[in-house]
């Protein structure tokens, strides 16, 4: 195996650039080495000028999402000896502004995922002195894979329909309504509901399944957005044939 | 577009034209999105056989002249390939938008799209035996 590989890195200085090209360097190539590891090698020994986001290099915190050789993925689970012998392309992830070097603008990120209501919502919250709200092994599976979202954006990087429209909500957002509407603890379906059912909601999906291709945490957001679809393609039928009081 | 004006100095990448032909997933889902229109094609042309079948046996003889020139056979042949595709796609698709319980256990993916080409070989030979009897 070579002792390098050479790693093209994405670069745009806003105050210098009118748009992003390309930088090469060349890294030592070990077997325990993730694309992070490299760009921090660039970092902190060859150009300190580069930037990127990254912080728990373990999978956990989602700050570290780059386009590896045009695929979405976390750079600190992504191994160069998989890329050998190089070179190896590393962009800021797609459908997002690119503020610098590989840091991309997540602020639309921030701004929709509130707009779901990822939190449990309840009709009336129960005192402490009523002891917690229990809940069966069965209750939590139900919910348990939207759960481990880390709101690393990849499926937002790999899904077309998200970068021709940026207004669509977005993967993660949908699977974290759902995870809270499968949340037996949870009554806040209805006020989700109202937000998801807008065209930017769940219907602007086209079930591409890019999102669930790439997620690291196996979250399968395409499979929450179509059962979505499901069941406000149910409450519409509902709605149009019940009257209010059975509903 | 390129870059916005302003403060904000970010930039916004074009999504190209092209996109689909980027990679092999976005393809394939492009495909798929478009074998909707050969779907359309095929119900259309079972209408006109029916219809013909109803208009009596000199109809029949002239939609089967139709559909043995070799545009028609091109087009169905094409059709065909669309519809083998739409079907082998929904099918792996369904298990991700239908959660199905039995007896309080999830039924696993692969059951369901068993399920599916299950039903499917018992109405094609339904079909079949009411066509070939």
């Amino acid at each position: 195996m070579a002792d390098e590989i050479r790693v093209e890195v994405a670069r745009y200085r806003p105050d210098k650039d009118r748009e992003p090209g390309w930088q090469e360097y060349d890294v030592p190539l070990r077997t325990d080495w993730t694309v992070l590891d490299a760009l921090n090698h660039v970092k902190n020994e060859v150009d300190s000028t580069l930037a990127f986001r990254w912080s728990c290099r373990m999978g956990i915190c989602g700050s570290c999402g780059m386009n590896v050789q045009g695929e979405p993925r976390l750079s600190c689970a992504t191994f160069l000896t998989d890329y050998a012998p190089g070179p190896v392309r590393v962009e800021p992830l797609a459908n997002f502004p690119v503020v610098r070097d590989l840091v991309v603008d997540i602020d639309d990120f921030l701004e929709k995922l509130p707009r779901v209501k990822p939190w449990i919502i309840r009709d009336e919250e129960k005192s402490v002195d009523d002891g917690e709200y229990l809940q069966s092994p069965e209750e939590l599976e139900a919910y348990q894979q939207f759960s481990m979202c880390i709101n690393c954006m990849l499926c937002y990087a790999a899904c077309p329909v998200y970068g021709l429209d940026p207004d669509f909500v977005g993967p993660a957002a949908i699977a974290l309504a759902e995870r809270y509407d499968l949340d037996s603890r949870d009554q806040g379906a209805r006020q989700r509901l109202d937000v998801l059912i807008e065209a930017e909601g769940v219907y602007g999906c086209t079930f591409v399944g890019e999102c669930t291709r790439v997620c690291p945490k196996h979250v399968d957001p395409a499979g929450a957005i179509q059962r979505y679809k499901l069941k406000a393609a149910q409450e519409s039928v509902k709605a149009f044939l019940l009257p209010r009081a059975f509903r | 577009m390129s870059r916005a004006t302003g403060d904000d100095l970010s930039y916004r990448r074009p999504v190209p034209l092209w996109w689909w032909l980027h990679k092999r997933t976005y393809f394939v889902f492009v495909m798929r999105e478009l074998s909707s229109i050969f779907i359309a094609w095929l119900v259309l042309y079972l209408l006109l056989f029916v219809r013909a079948v109803g208009r009596g046996e000199a109809a029949y003889q002239d939609f089967l002249d139709d559909a043995a020139s070799p545009w028609l056979v091109t087009l169905n042949v094409i059709a065909f390939a669309f519809i083998v595709l739409h079907t082998i796609t929904w099918f792996s698709l369904t298990p991700q938008a239908m959660v199905v319980r039995v007896r309080g256990h999830r039924v696993p993916g692969i059951a369901i799209i068993a399920g599916q080409y299950a039903a499917l070989a018992a109405v094609t030979a339904f079909v079949a035996w009411l066509v070939l009897s």
